[in-house]
C-alpha cells in the first residue's frame, strides 16, 4: 500500500538519523565499533521500556489514548480545510469542565455520572473548537492563530480557576488541581490498571471514520476542507459546517481531557495539557489523515515516549531526544520529497481523496482577515 | 509570405499617427523568429517543432483553440519558460532567454491576457518594477512619471501616471501594459488575447493603437481564437492546432470557415441546428433586481427580466457588468439587496441555494473549477455533488455507495464523459470532458430552470457543440434557460432572444434571427461613442 | 495602516496605564506606576517587535511565517550558547542570528523551494525548535554546566535618562534600541527603495513581478533569511537581555503574539510597533498588578493580549488584508 510507504520509511530515517545522535551523545571509549553498539543498546531500552513488560506495555497502551483522541480531532479538523492547533486548550477545558461535574456531583449512579462527565468535556471542548470555527467562517479570521490565543486563553483560565474556585481545598492538597472526582465519575478498569477509556476511544476511532466518509455530514465536511466555493455551489451551508467541523475537533480534544480525569488521575491538574498540541498535529500529519494512520502513528508516538523513560534509565540520553525524533518525522513527513529523493521513489499519483490524503494538509488558505 | 500592404491599415494609420506618409512596408527579415521550437510539459507535448516570425512593422495573428499550445509557445519567446530543444532569434541571431528580463533587455514586450499590474501599486510603480529609477538608494519617480505622459500623448492615450491600478478599468489597464511594454524600448509586441475583456468598440481603439505602432516599425504578434477580428486586423495569419503550425494565410485568401477549418482539422459547421421555440409560461422571472458586488459597490442595478418555458434567452455583455453577480444571485450564492427573483409563481428570493436545487433551478457555474466540481472527488461524487442529500443517493444520513456508481456509470454514458471511468478523480479529466460531468448533473434531473454562464470557455470545439445541443435539448424539454456568455456569436447561435446587459442594466433586447452585431456590440458598449478613455485618478 | 488605527492603539496604552493608575492601592505612588508601566512596557516590546519585524520581510515577500516563535526560541539558544562558550556577548547576539537564518533558510527551503503548505512548514520549524533546543539544553548545557556569560548592559542617554518618570527610556540594553531604530529603517527600506518595491510586488503578485523580469525565489529567499535574522536578535533577547540563562520553551507564545501584533499592525513596521508596545502594556499591567495592589486576579488580567488579538483577528476593530500572495507557493514554470 503506497499510502503507508512513505510514513514508514520517514519514521526508519528518523530514528536513523536519532541513532546517530544518540552515538554523538554517548561515550566513545572504544571507537566507533562501541558507540554503534550502544546505539543498538538505546533502541534496545527504548522497545523494552514500551512493551517489554506488561506493565510497560499497559503504560503505552494508556498513552495512547489521549494521543488518539487528540489525533483525530486534529485530523477532522484537517479534513474540513482547517488547521486545529488548540487541541491542548480544548483538552484543558474539557478536563476542568469533566472533572467539576465530577466531583461537585455526588448523588447520581456511575451508569448515569459518567457519561454526564465525558459528555460535559465534550461539550467545553466542542465549544472552544466550535468559537475558532466559527470566527473562520464567519469573518475570515485565521484558526491558526485563534486556536493558539485559546489555547492561552485556557491555559489563564485553568490558572485562575485551579487556583481559585476549583481549587481542592483540603489541608494536604499543596498544588493546584481540583479535588478527587467521585467514584461514580471514574472510568472502571479493563483490567488493573487499564482504564475502560480504551475501548471508548477505539469506539470513537470507528464513528469517526464511519461519520467522515461514510454520512452527508462527513461528505459535506470534506467538500467544504478541499473547496468551500463547490460546496456552497452544492447547496451546503459553509458557515455552519465549518463550526460543525472545528466543534468536533474540539469535542474529540476536549473528551481527551475527560478521559484523563475519568481514568488516570481522577482530577484536573494544572499543566498535564502541555506537549498535546504539537504532538497530536506530528499524529495526524503522519498518519496522512486517515483513521488508520492516526491510530497507528498514535502508537507509535505513545511507545516513543514511554519507552524514553527507560531509554533515559539506561544511557543517560535525556528524554528530549524524542522530541527530536519526533520532529525529524514530521519534517520528512512534510516535505516528502527528502524521502522520495533519499529511496528513489518516483514521483506521487494523483489519488481519489477516498482513499488517502495530499502530502501536506488540506488546509483551506483562506487569507482574507488574517 | 507577400509583403503586400492592407490598404485599410495603411489609410487609418495615417489618420492617427499623421506622421511618416505612405503605406507601411514590413520587411523580409524576421525581427523575432522561433525554430524548431518544442516544449512537454510531462506526458503533455504542448509545441511541436513550432516556425514562426514577425518582421519589423508586421501585425501576425496566432490563432487557434484554448489548449492549441499560443500560450506555450508566447511564454517561450519572451523567456517565461525554456523550450526543450529549438532556438529563438532576434534579427537572424539565435539567443538565449532565461527570465523575462533578458527578453525585455532585447526589446520584446508583452501584453499578457491576464494582466501583471500589481493593483495596490501606481502606474508609475508598475512600470518602474524591474528598472527602478532611484537616487541615492531611494525610489525616484517623478522623471519616469513625465515620461510615461509623454508616451501616452504620442500613441493617444491619456494615462494619470500616480493613479492606483486598482481603481483603473480594465481597458485602462490594458493600456498601462501597452505603455509598460513601449517604456521598455519594446520593438516587438506580443499582445495574449487582448480583446477577451474589452467592449467591441475598446477592441477598435485598440486596433487604432496597434495599427499606430505597426506603423512606426513596431512588429506585433497579436493572439487570438475570434476569427473576425484576426482577418480584420492582421496582415498575416498563422494557425495553431495541437502544439503544432497548422498553416498560414493572408486574410484576403481567408475565411471564418476556412480558418475554423484549420484550427479544428476538420470541417466545423458554424451554426447550430435548431428548431424553432415555443415558450410557455414565465419561469424565471426577474424583477427590479439589485445586488452588490464583492466591493459593496451596485454590480446590477434594478434588471428585469423574464425567461418561458421551451426559450433560451441569451444575456450579452462585456464581462464587468454585472452578469456574473447577477448569475450568482439568481442561483443564491450571492445576497440580493432588493428586487425580487420567482420560479414561475414561488417567491425564491431569499431562498438558500439547496432550496432553489430542490425546486428546479439547475446551475451550469461560470467558473467550472471553483464552483461546479470538486477537483480530487471522483467523477460520480461530483456526479451527485447537489443531490448526494436526496435519496436515492444517501438513506438517514449515510450515503448509499452502489446508487451513486450505478447513476455515474449511466450518467458517464450517455454524455459521452472520457475516460468513461466513475472512480477517475475528476481534476484529472479535460476541460471539455469536466464541463460534461457538470451538464451531465445538471441536466440529468427534471429541470424547470437552466443558468448557464459562460458554459463553453475554455472547452475544445467538438465539445461545444455537443454543449449547445444539450442546451437546446432541454429548452425542448420545457425548461427555461438563461445563458449568459461574452461570446456573441454563440449568443445569436443558439438564443432565441437576446438581451444585453451594460454597467448593471439591461439596455436592449432583441431577437436573435433579426439582430445585428452592430447594434448589439453598441448597446454592449452603452451606447456611447468611440472615444478614446481618459485614465484619471 | 490608517491613523484611526494607531489612535486607537495608543489610546489602548493610554487606557492600560491609566487603568493601573486609577485601581492601585493607595501606597503606591502614581509616578512609580508609571514608571514602572512605561519601563516594563518597552521592555516587554523589544522581543515582539524584533519578532513582528522578521514576520513583516517574510510575509510581504508572500510566505506566511507562523514559525517566529520556533525562531526565536532557537536563536535563544543559539545566542546562550555562543556567549556562553566564547564569555562574549556580542559573539552570542551573532551566534543568535546565525541560528534565526539557519531556521528561516529551513522554512524557505521547505515553503517556497519543496512547496510545502507554509502554515505545515512553520508548524515543523517550531516542533523542531523545541525539540533540538530541549534536548541540547539538557545534553549540552547541563551535563558540561555551561554558565552564561551575564545580560548586555544598559545604554543610557545623558540627560535625558535622568528626567522623571520618562528617563527609563532613555536608558535601554543594546537589543532594544536595536529594536526601536529597525522600524524606521524597515519603513524606508520596504517603502521607498527599489528592492522594497520589488519586495512587494512578490508578495502581491508574483507573476507579474516574475513577468517584470524580477526572481521570486530569490527575493522571498532573501526576504525570509533577513527575517530570520531579525527574530535572531529577538531570541538573542531572552538569553542575553531578559535572563542570563536558557529555560526550555522560555519564549513562552511571544513569538505568537509577535505575529498577531503584525496582523494587527497592518503588515507596516509602524503598525507593528505600535502594536507590539500595545501588547507590551498589556503584559506590564499582568506582571505588575500584585505590586501595584490592583484588585484583579493576575489570570484575568493575563488573557487581555490573547482576546485581543482574537477580537482583531474577527475584523471587529477594521479589517485588515495581508499581502494578496501570502500562503501560495509560486509556480514559475
Amino acid at each position: 500500500m503506497i499510502g503507508g510507504l512513505i510514513p514508514s520509511l520517514a519514521i526508519v530515517t528518523a530514528l536513523l538519523i536519532g541513532g546517530v545522535i544518540i552515538w554523538a551523545s554517548g561515550p566513545r571509549l572504544d571507537g566507533p565499533w562501541f558507540g554503534i553498539w550502544f546505539v543498538v543498546e538505546a533502541y534496545q531500552a527504548l522497545v523494552e521500556g514500551a512493551f517489554g513488560s506488561r506493565a510497560s506495555t499497559i503504560d503505552t497502551v494508556l498513552r495512547t489514548v489521549p494521543y488518539l483522541f487528540t489525533g483525530l480531532a486534529v485530523m477532522v479538523g484537517f479534513r474540513g480545510g482547517m488547521f486545529n492547533i488548540g487541541a491542548e486548550g480544548q483538552l484543558a477545558v474539557g478536563a476542568l469542565a469533566s472533572a467539576w461535574v465530577g466531583f461537585t456531583v455526588t448523588s447520581l449512579p456511575l451508569i448515569i455520572h459518567l457519561p454526564l462527565v465525558l459528555l460535559t468535556g465534550c461539550l467545553a471542548g466542542a465549544i472552544w473548537g466550535g468559537i475558532a470555527g466559527l470566527l473562520k467562517a464567519r469573518t475570515g479570521a485565521h484558526e491558526v492563530i485563534t486556536t493558539i490565543m485559546l489555547n492561552y486563553v485556557g491555559g489563564q483560565l485553568a490558572a485562575y480557576l485551579l487556583n481559585g474556585a476549583l481549587r481542592d481545598r483540603s489541608p494536604l492538597n499543596v498544588i493546584a488541581q481540583t479535588p478527587k472526582v467521585a467514584e461514580t465519575a471514574r472510568l472502571p478498569d479493563l483490567i488493573p490498571g487499564l482504564h475502560s477509556g480504551v475501548i471508548l476511544v477505539i469506539g470513537v476511532a470507528v464513528l469517526v471514520w464511519f461519520v467522515l466518509w461514510k454520512t452527508t455530514m462527513g461528505f459535506e465536511l470534506r467538500m467544504v476542507g478541499i473547496n468551500p466555493d463547490a460546496a456552497s455551489y452544492a447547496g451546503v451551508n459553509v458557515v455552519r459546517r465549518m463550526t460543525w467541523a472545528m466543534g468536533v475537533s474540539g469535542l474529540l480534544a476536549g473528551l481527551a481531557g475527560a478521559v484523563q480525569v475519568a481514568g488516570v488521575n481522577y482530577r484536573s491538574t494544572l499543566g498535564f495539557n502541555v506537549g498535546y498540541g504539537f504532538d497530536s498535529i506530528a499524529i495526524a500529519l503522519l498518519g496522512r489523515n486517515t483513521v488508520s494512520g492516526v491510530v497507528l502513528s498514535s502508537i507509535l508516538f505513545a511507545a516513543l515516549r514511554t519507552g524514553a523513560t527507560k531509554l533515559q534509565f539506561r544511557t543517560q540520553i535525556s528524554t528530549d531526544i524524542i522530541s527530536v525524533i519526533q520532529a525529524l518525522v514530521l519534517l520528512m513527513i512534510a516535505a516528502d520529497q527528502i524521502i522520495r529523493w533519499i529511496y528513489r521513489i518516483g514521483p506521487a499519483q494523483p489519488e481519489a481523496v477516498a482513499d488517502a490524503t495530499s502530502t501536506a494538509a488540506p488546509v483551506a488558505s483562506s487569507e482574507s482577515g488574517r | 509570405m507577400g509583403s503586400g500592404t492592407h490598404d485599410r491599415n495603411a489609410g487609418l494609420a495615417m489618420n492617427v499617427v499623421g506622421g511618416s506618409g505612405g503605406a507601411p512596408v514590413p520587411q523580409e527579415g524576421y525581427v523575432l523568429e522561433a525554430r524548431g521550437l518544442t516544449k512537454r510539459y510531462g506526458s503533455l507535448l504542448a509545441n511541436k517543432d513550432v516556425q514562426f516570425g514577425v518582421r519589423r512593422g508586421e501585425i501576425v495573428a496566432l490563432l487557434g483553440e484554448n489548449g492549441a499550445g499560443k500560450t506555450t509557445l508566447m511564454n517561450m519567446l519572451f523567456g517565461m519558460t525554456a523550450p526543450d530543444s529549438g532556438s529563438v532569434l532576434i534579427d537572424g541571431e539565435a539567443i538565449r532567454l532565461q527570465s523575462p528580463r533578458d527578453a525585455l533587455a532585447l526589446g520584446i514586450g508583452m501584453v499578457h491576457q491576464h494582466f501583471m499590474l500589481v493593483p495596490p501599486f501606481t502606474v508609475a510603480e508598475n512600470i518602474a518594477l524591474g528598472v527602478e529609477p532611484s537616487r541615492r538608494g531611494m525610489l525616484d519617480l517623478g522623471d519616469l512619471e513625465a515620461q510615461i505622459t509623454a508616451l501616452g500623448r504620442r500613441f493617444g492615450i491619456d494615462i494619470d501616471p500616480r493613479a492606483f491600478v486598482k481603481d483603473l478599468s480594465v481597458g485602462q489597464q490594458q493600456r498601462v501594459e501597452i505603455i509598460k511594454a513601449l517604456y521598455r524600448g519594446a520593438r516587438v509586441m506580443i499582445l495574449d488575447e487582448p480583446t477577451a475583456v474589452l467592449t467591441p468598440q475598446e477592441a477598435d481603439d485598440l486596433f487604432k493603437v496597434l495599427r499606430g505602432l505597426a506603423h512606426e516599425g513596431t512588429g506585433i504578434v497579436f493572439i487570438s481564437h475570434k476569427l473576425r477580428e484576426v482577418l480584420d486586423l492582421a496582415h498575416r495569419i498563422v494557425v495553431m492546432r495541437r502544439g503544432a503550425v497548422a498553416g498560414e494565410v493572408l486574410p484576403r485568401d481567408a475565411s471564418p470557415e476556412s480558418l475554423a477549418s484549420l484550427m479544428v482539422g476538420r470541417d466545423v459547421l458554424l451554426r447550430v441546428e435548431k428548431a424553432k421555440s415555443v415558450p410557455g409560461k414565465p419561469m424565471i422571472v426577474v424583477r427590479d433586481l439589485v445586488v452588490n458586488d464583492d466591493r459593496r459597490v451596485r454590480a446590477v442595478d434594478g434588471v428585469s427580466l423574464s425567461v418561458r418555458t421551451g426559450e433560451i434567452v441569451g444575456v450579452a455583455g462585456v464581462q464587468g457588468n454585472g452578469q456574473t453577480e447577477l448569475v450568482e444571485a439568481i442561483t443564491g450564492l450571492r445576497t440580493t439587496q432588493s428586487g425580487s427573483f420567482h420560479l414561475s409563481d414561488r417567491d425564491l428570493t431569499r431562498a438558500t441555494v439547496r432550496d432553489r436545487t430542490d425546486a428546479g433551478l439547475a446551475h451550469i457555474p461560470e467558473d467550472r473549477q471553483r464552483h461546479g466540481l470538486v477537483l480530487p472527488f471522483t467523477v460520480e461524487q461530483n456526479m451527485v455533488l447537489n443531490r448526494y442529500y436526496r435519496a436515492p443517493f444517501s438513506r438517514w444520513l449515510v450515503m448509499q455507495a452502489k446508487a451513486m456508481r450505478d447513476q455515474a456509470r449511466d450518467l458517464v454514458g450517455r454524455f459521452d464523459v472520457r475516460p468513461a471511468n466513475p472512480e477517475a478523480p475528476v481534476g484529472s479529466l479535460s476541460g471539455g470532458n469536466k464541463q460534461k460531468v457538470i451538464i451531465a448533473r445538471e441536466l440529468s434531473r427534471d429541470v424547470r430552470a437552466l443558468v448557464a454562464a459562460q458554459p463553453t470557455r475554455g472547452v475544445d470545439v467538438g465539445s461545444i457543440e455537443f454543449i449547445h445541443g444539450a442546451l437546446i435539448a432541454a429548452r425542448d424539454a420545457g425548461a427555461a434557460v438563461l445563458l449568459v456568455s461574452a461570446e456573441l456569436d454563440e449568443l445569436l447561435a443558439v438564443s432565441d432572444r437576446i438581451m444585453v446587459m451594460f454597467r448593471g442594466r439591461i439596455v436592449g433586447a432583441v431577437d436573435s434571427a433579426t439582430a445585428s452585431r452592430e447594434d448589439i456590440g453598441l448597446m454592449m458598449a452603452g451606447g456611447v461613442s468611440p472615444e478614446v478613455e481618459s485614465v484619471t485618478r | 495602516m490608517t491613523r484611526g488605527r494607531f489612535a486607537f492603539i495608543i489610546g489602548c496604552i493610554g487606557l492600560l496605564i491609566g487603568g493601573a493608575e486609577v485601581l492601585r492601592s493607595p501606597d503606591v505612588s502614581a509616578s512609580i506606576v508609571a514608571a514602572s508601566m512605561l519601563a516594563t512596557m518597552l521592555r516587554f516590546a523589544t522581543p515582539l517587535t524584533l519578532g513582528a519585524l522578521a514576520g513583516l520581510l517574510c510575509e510581504r515577500s508572500g510566505v506566511a511565517n507562523i514559525a517566529i516563535e520556533g525562531m526565536m526560541l532557537s536563536a535563544a539558544f543559539g545566542a546562550f550558547l555562543g556567549a556562553a562558550a566564547t564569555k562574549n556577548l556580542l559573539i552570542g547576539v551573532l551566534a543568535g542570528m546565525a541560528v534565526g537564518v539557519a531556521m528561516a533558510t529551513l522554512h524557505a527551503w521547505l515553503s517556497v523551494t519543496l512547496r510545502v503548505d507554509q502554515i505545515v512548514s512553520g508548524t515543523v520549524i517550531n516542533i523542531m525548535a523545541a525539540g533540538i533546543t530541549g534536548f541540547l539544553s539538557t545534553e549540552v548545557v547541563r551535563r558540561q554546566a555551561l554558565v552564561g556569560a551575564g545580560l548586555l548592559p544598559a545604554l543610557r542617554i545623558p540627560v535625558l535618562a535622568d528626567l522623571p518618570v520618562v528617563g527609563p527610556v532613555f536608558q535601554q540594553q543594546p537589543i532594544a534600541w536595536v529594536a526601536l531604530l529597525l522600524v524606521p529603517i524597515t519603513h524606508l527600506v520596504i517603502f521607498h527603495t527599489p528592492w522594497g518595491l520589488r519586495l512587494r510586488s512578490v508578495g502581491e503578485l508574483p507573476r507579474a513581478a516574475h513577468a517584470a523580469g524580477i526572481n521570486v525565489i530569490r527575493t522571498r529567499y532573501t526576504a525570509v533569511m533577513i527575517g530570520g535574522a531579525i527574530a535572531g536578535i529577538g531570541g538573542a533577547y531572552f538569553t542575553l537581555e531578559s535572563v542570563p540563562a536558557f529555560e526550555p520553551l522560555m519564549t513562552n507564545g511571544r513569538g505568537f503574539i509577535a505575529l498577531a501584533a503584525l496582523i494587527f499592525g497592518g503588515w507596516t513596521p509602524a503598525g507593528a510597533w505600535a502594536a507590539s508596545l500595545l501588547f507590551g502594556a498589556a503584559n506590564a499591567l499582568h506582571i505588575n498588578a500584585q505590586q501595584f495592589g490592583i484588585p484583579v486576579p493576575a489570570q484575568i488580567v493575563g488573557m487581555f493580549p490573547y482576546l485581543l488579538t482574537i477580537v482583531i483577528l474577527a475584523g471587529v476593530i477594521g479589517r485588515v488584508s495581508p499581502p494578496a500572495a501570502v500562503g501560495t507557493p509560486y509556480e514559475a514554470d
